[in-house]
């Protein structure tokens, strides 16, 4: 490999996201001799990218000056904010909490917000490479993290060199920036290999479905911010619904669930298509289109479950260290606040080491450790959490416990004892179908002949213990149909549908077997969402 | 042999994943936040016009493209892919296969080369006329829809995929070449190169420069495919084939 | 002055009409503009040319009719009707990869733009054609003051029928220039060595989903598509099951394809698969779930059980003589 030799920076950054490409965009304008790339696993910038999302203006207001003035694909400032806990047939408004308060922020598409990122670094000299994923950490030889391999493009289902193979470079690097967002699987590696998350909470996450419409003329109101609670989850299922709606007759819908849900039967795409069905809501969609649609998960351990941050050669920013905000429902203010504070801290320090200290104790830290309880309250129910959040809130976290999460994996009820929940659902009228026509709103490009990057370590498993004890819950936890239990002449098996791919990361982490490992694919794979 | 030069022709198009739809207003296709792609049949015209330079046969590989700015792009990737210079003759508005191919012709007068190799299609207008045009223009031999190419003593052997089998014809050089899914699998494109083609040259022309004033068709309304729907319910396997039949299908 | 001339396939005399000639003719018919010319080119046409004496509507035929013309290459073409062309105010070929490589050819030496794939006709310089592989459909209008240059989409028209005019048109021997260009040059031509056609030029196409539930059962269809000359073709699901190869796949991520008839036995119909056959002619759905989406854009649908029906099919064909 005479070629890799070549391919070695000051800073390597894994992931164009916020964090990432706040982090490169700060290196390199504060210090322009600094060699800095970033690798993307997107075949472009933002295709991967996907979030509510509204945010808090204050750092793309230091890294983008002037970006109001030159609005993004969609960029909206928030007019009107309100929450309601939504029965079967009605919605009832609740007070605002604080936390979720939007005035002067905007609703923004986060994957224009991430082409605009990119732009700006590239023109101050960081070089950007989409459609390479980082597969593999290499080490030096005192065993710090010395950069990454990128995975193979070109092999065959089976694994072997196809016609036009071309093996993945080493990039080698001074200092790696892990910023692959919510389970990043060279950060998980790397977590695992440094002990990172010793003595933390186990981490919980949720899984977050959103669409974007096109609705028929006049139907929106521009900036109106909705967050629900309540229907068609059960007060023991944490998550909730929000609506944005944009300029344009444009508006964006989704649906957050937790991970640590305990109903095997329980599907993530149906809530959210039940949520677009309420009585209050459906007949904004009735005529529109949907633009584009996918699914993430959201880190949600907060401060309780964030692993120490820094580590031999590298160090964790935005949601691949775990910065999201729960009680705010935002995460891109931490995770470009994280990346510009990884930045100045590689600037001043030169390397990684103190950056989990200077994180904690800096504004950001503090903002997380305020709200440490507030997620792992929900545990208990959604009444219990509210009022948990309340005390929280009034006590700005100061209360001498923390509380801590459980692993998601573990949280599934087998399905004998629970009784199946009477969900009332509704017959829906709405697009998408089913998950292979929402699949299709993510215009999903995966060459079909390479390896499968869903690894299930003991598929004989799933039909010899999975379905009788869970039915097989991947099959419905996926957003995206990758997994269907397929019975023919064969007798029963798993079947993986890895095209069907959207990247969210939720069968790494609800498996309840722990079973599915999630790695990337060929460079350049999966969505290619168009602005959410 | 005297050395050869070969110049592929490429156009940057809504990426083949992409479900594209009208604008709300259906004055054309949006393209906020859609991804943008080289033609991949163009790609594979660089890839065998790559192969071509890699065994000796020729010197240099000119790419050209006519579009946007944002062109800029995919012209730096197919320079990433391999070829030597670029040409992007710039341009704010949509253009038709007949202008692309009177461009294509200045430039093929400039450069001289032996070959041209284009896509078969673009996949957005799928007109598949820019190669046939700048053939006529050129007064050159043609072959299109080619899923092989042998170069032989100032000729090029080409197997072209028609509609009932393969044909095979031989064109005294220079020729235009459309190429064909078949052709080959062109390649990825490696980190390291995509450094180098930054240093490659890239030459930028405006569109209007070239005092183009031809006949264009005008595109009154685009519309969405109309939804089939659904037909009858029948009872019986005879009276499919009866239907069927009566249809003129079978 | 308007007039029309249809540019017909080239062919060699003993077979029948070519279809993408009948089919050329029908759209020359509906644009209506002047009287309607044909131009035979080909070898030994004589045949042919008393069968296409009988078509009704024609002013001439232009015969062209030379053994250099077997296999003519898209110069040779320019060459011979370059200046014909001239003449019309309509130009029309088919969208055979024939018609597909001469057209445009044509359209560059005569300085015009060039319609590629005509959808429908809506004017005589107006018409609908399909763009991103028919996802969108765009009304184009031809600019006065150039012809109308136009290969038409095969899949969207009839052919004419061969109706016995009263006055036969006059035929038309044209002389073929003896200096024709020979810098491209025919060396052969292999016709598909397999007995079935290929997918994506297949005028029928017998296509299988998951619920045939083996790799041994999916060779069920092979009968079906002897009996019919169709190709095979297979569901994404089908594929990913392993029940049929990669290149068989129908739909977004597989081929899209627009044959005149398409059988789809036990495909549910996910959206990308319906994508690949948005625009084939007639759609027959057999499959045992009366609510499988596939229904909804089927002409014609058949609730059962495949292994039933197909056995079924083949018997019926074989007792009304159809096919093969």
């Amino acid at each position: 490999m005479t070629e890799a030799d070549r391919l070695r920076y000051d800073v390597l950054v894994i992931g164009a996201g916020p964090a990432g490409l706040a982090c490169a965009l700060t290196l390199k304008r504060e210090k322009p001799e600094l060699s800095v790339a970033v690798l993307e696993k997107a075949a472009s910038l933002g295709a991967h990218s996907l979030s509510g999302a509204v945010i808090e203006p204050a750092w793309v207001d230091r890294l983008l000056p002037g970006w109001r003035d030159d609005p993004l694909d969609i960029q909206v400032p928030v007019s009107r904010d309100r929450f309601a806990w939504l029965s079967h047939g009605r919605a009832f408004r609740l007070p605002t909490p604080p936390q979720m308060h939007n005035a002067g922020n905007w609703i923004v598409s986060l994957g224009a917000l991430v082409r605009r990122l990119g732009a700006a670094a590239e023109s101050a000299g960081v070089e950007i490479f989409p459609g390479f994923a980082a597969t593999q950490p290499l080490w030096d030889r005192a065993g710090a993290l010395a950069g990454v391999r990128v995975g193979d493009l070109g092999r065959t289902r089976e694994g072997a060199p196809g016609p036009n193979f071309s093996p993945g470079v080493e990039v080698r690097a001074g200092v790696t920036v892990l910023a692959e967002g919510c389970r990043g699987s060279l950060s998980r590696t790397l977590i695992r290999h440094f002990g990172l998350d010793q003595g933390k909470s186990p981490q919980t996450y949720a899984l977050g479905l959103k669409e974007l419409w096109q609705l028929p003329p006049g139907r929106t109101v521009p900036g109106s911010v909705l967050h629900t609670v309540g229907w068609p989850l059960p007060t023991d299922l944490y998550g909730g619904g929000f609506v944005y709606h944009l300029d344009r007759d444009r508006l964006a819908i989704g649906f957050v669930v937790g991970l640590d849900y305990e109903d095997p039967d329980f599907s993530p795409f149906e809530a959210f298509q039940q949520f677009k069905h309420h009585p209050g809501l459906v007949g904004l969609f009735e005529g529109g289109e949907i633009l584009s649609a996918g699914a993430r998960t959201l880190i949600e351990g907060g401060y309780p479950a964030l692993p120490t941050l820094e580590m031999p050669g590298g160090l964790l920013v935005g949601d691949a260290a775990g910065t999201l905000n729960v009680p705010k429902i935002k995460g891109v203010h931490m995770a470009l606040g994280s990346g510009i504070r990884a930045a100045l801290h590689l600037i001043q320090n030169g390397g990684p080491e103190g950056f989990d200290q200077n994180f904690r104790h800096s504004e950001a830290g503090r903002e997380l450790w305020r709200v440490r309880n507030i997620r792992p309250g929900f545990r208990a129910g959604l009444w219990v959490g509210l009022a948990n959040a309340a005390v929280e809130t009034v006590t700005g976290g100061r209360v001498p416990w923390t509380l801590t999460n459980a692993d998601d994996w573990r949280s599934l009820k087998p399905r004998g004892p629970v009784p199946r929940p009477h969900r009332r659902y509704r017959t829906r009228i709405l697009p998408p179908a089913d998950r292979l026509a929402f699949v299709d709103l993510a215009a999903l490009h995966h060459e079909e002949n390479q390896p499968v990057h869903l690894q299930v370590a003991d598929p004989a498993l799933c039909v010899s213990q999975c379905s009788a004890r869970f039915g097989n819950p991947c099959t419905r936890f996926c957003p995206a149909g990758v997994y269907e239990i397929v019975t023919d002449a064969g007798g029963s098996r798993l079947q993986i549908n890895a095209a069907n791919c959207v990247h969210c990361k939720a069968c790494d982490i609800k498996d309840p077997y722990e079973l599915i490992t999630w790695v990337p694919p060929e460079g350049g794979s999966g969505p290619n969402y168009a602005n959410l | 042999m005297a050395p050869m030069k070969i110049l592929v022709a490429a156009k940057r198009v809504v990426d083949y994943s992409v479900r594209v739809r009208l604008t709300p207003d259906r004055t054309g296709i949006a393209s906020d936040g859609v991804k943008m792609s080289v033609n991949p049949f163009d790609e594979i015209a660089l890839e065998e016009a790559l192969r071509i330079r890699e065994r000796g046969e020729a010197t240099q590989v000119v790419v050209a493209t006519v579009g946007p700015p944002e062109a800029e792009s995919q012209i730096r990737s197919l320079l990433a892919m391999g070829a030597d210079r670029g040409i992007h003759v710039e341009t704010g508005r949509e253009t038709a296969p007949l202008e692309v191919a009177h461009v294509l012709f200045r430039l093929v007068q400039e450069i001289g080369p032996g070959l041209v190799i284009l896509g078969k299609q673009a996949i957005d207008d799928d007109c598949g006329q820019t190669g046939p045009m700048l053939a006529a223009l050129w007064d050159r031999p043609q072959a299109t829809y080619v899923s092989k190419l042998t170069l032989s003593e100032g000729r090029v052997q080409a197997v072209r995929e028609v509609d009932h089998g393969l044909e095979t014809v031989e064109l005294v050089l220079p020729a235009v070449i459309t190429t064909d899914l078949r052709l080959n699998t062109p390649r990825f494109i490696k980190m390291p190169d995509i450094m180098k083609a930054r240093q490659k040259p890239l030459e930028k022309r405006p569109f209007d420069g070239f005092g183009l004033d031809l006949p264009r068709l005008t595109v009154e309304a685009y519309l969405p495919p109309p939804e089939r729907e659904a037909g009858l319910r029948l009872e019986s396997v005879a009276e499919l084939v009866t239907r069927l039949h009566d249809r003129g299908v079978l | 002055m308007d007039a029309t001339l249809v540019m017909a396939e080239a062919q060699e005399g003993t077979v029948p009409l070519a279809e993408a000639t009948l089919k050329t003719l029908a759209v020359a018919r509906k644009i209506g503009a002047g009287p309607l010319d044909i131009a035979w080119t080909g070898t030994s046409l004589d045949p042919l040319l008393g069968q296409a004496r009988t078509l009704a509507g024609i002013r001439r035929h232009l015969v062209f009719d030379d053994p250099r013309l077997t296999h003519p290459t898209a110069d040779v073409m320019a060459a011979l009707v370059g200046d014909l062309v001239r003449d019309y105010s309509h130009v029309l070929m088919p969208g055979t990869s024939f018609g597909r490589d001469v057209l445009p050819r044509l359209a560059g030496r005569v300085g015009a733009p060039a319609v590629s794939d005509v959808l429908e006709v809506l004017d005589p310089r107006r018409f609908k054609r399909g763009l991103y592989a028919g996802n969108v459909h765009a009304v184009v209008r031809v600019p006065d003051g150039v012809p109308v240059l136009l290969t038409v989409r095969l899949a969207s028209w009839r052919p004419v029928t061969a109706e016995k005019e009263a006055q036969p048109a006059g035929i038309e021997k044209r002389e073929v220039p003896a200096d024709l260009p020979t810098e491209a040059r025919f060396v052969g031509l292999e016709r598909d060595a397999s007995a079935r056609p290929d997918l994506q030029s297949a005028r029928r196409v017998v296509s299988g989903g998951r619920s045939f539930g083996s790799r041994e059962n999916f060779a069920l269809l092979e009968g079906l598509a002897d009996r019919l000359n169709a190709a095979i073709g297979a569901s994404r699901a089908a594929v990913d099951a392993g029940y049929a190869p990669n290149d068989l796949q129908v739909g977004q991520t597989g081929k899209i394809i627009a044959p005149e008839l398409y059988m789809a036995f036990g495909i549910s119909g996910a959206i990308q698969h319906l994508t690949g056959i948005r625009d084939a002619g007639t759609i027959v759905a057999v499959n045992k779930d009366p609510e499988a989406p596939i229904f909804k854009v089927a002409d014609f649908g058949l609730v059962g059980d495949l292994f039933e029906v197909i056995p079924a099919l083949l018997a019926e064909l074989e007792r009304q003589g159809i096919a093969r």
